[in-house]
């Protein structure tokens, strides 16, 4: 909180800031009351618009979006994780050749958008994920296909892929600034002891880059947990989704999109909490400034 | 590329509302999310508390979710317009969240001392923010602007299932008329963001280099 740019408020000044927060609360007084007046005109408060919530199909299928949701969200950060990594390493390459194509891989999916790729992904090879899923099913335990979403494969897939290919990139940066941030003495005495620079990179900068670079990866789960929300455009039945099929069927969308929104902003809060409690716990091994730098090499979206 | 070439004025008639799209709510997200950074740091807690929550709400909810709300909520309220004014609307709510915190992180790396001579000169709050803190934040801050901009090109395509018929709608369209030439046509409409991007890089890279001061 910067307080430096005012003094610590005198009696003069305490009573502009007291005149100043009664104009304030009264213009956002007035604009709640508006919301509410409005939304009370429209009947948002009536019982039966909030009564389909106490409904145990409605919940169900909630919680069955909400697992949606967070099934593709885990699915797009494991394979993204792994895809960071990979094309961190390869841009890190001595090697021209494996160098150039990966830098512009990484630079082609950062500015791409996210809608694009689903798009492509889904109006190009719908069917054949749908008919990947449905072989992968009859083979696979109920279990696993339902954990793995084997049914709505022809969807999830396009939303997964088109996630990872964009929050790999973005990781690829991150990893990137991570290893930059270890101290370059470190991979020269592992070069000095003779490892390979494969080696080096696996063995030592890797594992001490992970911890500078942790919090901007939970940063980043965060951004694709939002984003699977876009599962949405191509009728992947995650939360959103299934917000549409209850307000559609008994119209009461706001009241659907309170509940939806609120569960979002918890889990997300949640996360990022967890973010902010990570960095504080490495930053008492790194410098600030390196965590910070890895945080940044995140675009935000 | 036939396909292409044939359809070369709805494609660009369909990049123009996306150039519009990202024009007009980049332009008002900039500014608004400039007086929410000032609220957040400003002497009355009141604003204090709502450019936080404002922030904390929007930054955890997915862009597609601020779609509904605005494009299906605000009409069951009595709010009605156009599905374009209302996509520029989710968009700014959303980008301006993001512009708040750049600017706020920006008005937090300028060197205290500099608030600090102000304030003793008897400058007041808004005279030490607009005339010694933002220009000196601007710097620091084009950067991850720029970065919070390209976000917005991309955000734009989540129009495309909210009405707005831009450059990613008119393309499942092309492509559902057209399955064999989906890759052509990827390609063109991807090259046209890419395009969209690199000017906005540009720009930034441009300003940076006008704006940085050795010291």
């Amino acid at each position: 909180m910067s307080i430096v740019l005012f003094d610590p408020p005198g009696p003069r000044a305490r009573r502009r800031a007291r005149i100043g927060g009664a104009i304030a609360t009264a213009a956002f007084a007035a604009l709640v009351a508006w919301v509410i007046w409005r939304l009370h005109d429209t009947g948002q408060f009536d019982g039966d618009k909030w009564a389909p919530f106490k409904d145990t199909g409605i919940i169900r299928a909630l919680a069955r979006g909400l697992g949606a949701t967070l099934r593709a969200a885990s699915a797009a950060v494991l394979l993204a994780l792994l895809l960071g990594v990979l094309l961190a390493a390869g841009r890190s390459s001595t090697n021209r050749a494996l160098r150039w194509p990966v830098a512009t891989f990484v630079e082609f999916f950062r500015a791409t958008p996210v809608v694009l790729l689903i798009l492509f992904l889904f109006l190009g090879f719908t069917d054949d994920f749908a008919r990947l899923g449905g072989h992968l099913d009859e083979h696979a335990p109920d279990r696993v296909s339902r954990i793995l979403g084997l049914g709505q494969f022809g969807t999830l897939a396009p939303l997964v892929l088109a996630l990872t290919l964009y929050n790999g990139a973005v990781i690829a940066e991150v990893v990137r600034a991570g290893i930059l941030a270890v101290p370059r003495g470190q991979a020269e005495a592992a070069r000095a002891i003779g490892l390979t620079s494969r080696q080096v990179f696996r063995l030592v900068q890797l594992p001490q880059a992970v911890r500078i670079m942790l919090p901007a990866i939970v940063s980043q789960a965060v951004v694709a947990l939002k984003d699977t929300a876009l599962g949405f455009i191509i009728a992947y039945p995650e939360l959103v989704r299934v917000g549409r099929l209850i307000y559609d069927s008994r119209f009461n969308i706001i009241p659907t999109a309170i509940i939806v929104t609120t569960i979002y902003v918890t889990l997300n809060m949640t996360l990022e909490w967890l973010a902010n409690r990570l960095a504080q716990r490495q930053s008492r091994r790194y410098s600030r400034d390196a965590i910070a730098a890895a945080r940044t090499a995140a675009l935000p979206t | 590329m036939q396909v292409l070439s044939d359809n070369l004025p709805d494609l660009l008639r369909a990049f123009w509302m996306t150039v519009k799209l990202f024009v007009l709510s980049g332009a008002v997200s900039l500014v608004l999310g400039t007086l929410l950074a000032a609220m957040r740091v400003c002497p009355v807690p009141v604003l204090r508390f709502a450019g936080a929550s404002w922030v904390n709400i929007v930054r955890n909810t997915p862009l597609v979710l601020v779609f509904v709300c605005v494009t299906f909520g605000l009409p069951a309220i009595g709010v009605r317009t156009s599905f374009f004014r209302f996509a520029v609307l989710a968009l700014t709510v959303y980008t301006a969240a993001f512009v708040c915190e750049a600017v706020r992180s920006g008005i937090n790396a300028v060197e205290p001392g500099q608030a600090e001579a102000a304030r003793a000169l008897g400058m007041t709050f808004r005279q030490n923010l607009t005339l010694i803190v933002l220009p000196q934040a601007g710097r620091t801050v084009v950067p991850p602007l720029a970065n919070i901009l390209v976000a917005l090109i991309r955000n734009t395509a989540i129009a495309e299932a909210f009405g707005v018929t831009e450059a990613s709608f008119e393309l499942s369209g092309l492509v559902r008329d057209h399955p064999d030439a989906l890759y052509p046509l990827f390609a063109g409409v991807a090259a046209g963001y890419m395009l969209m991007v690199a000017v906005v890089a540009l720009s930034a890279k441009l300003i940076e280099r006008r704006l940085t001061v050795l010291r």
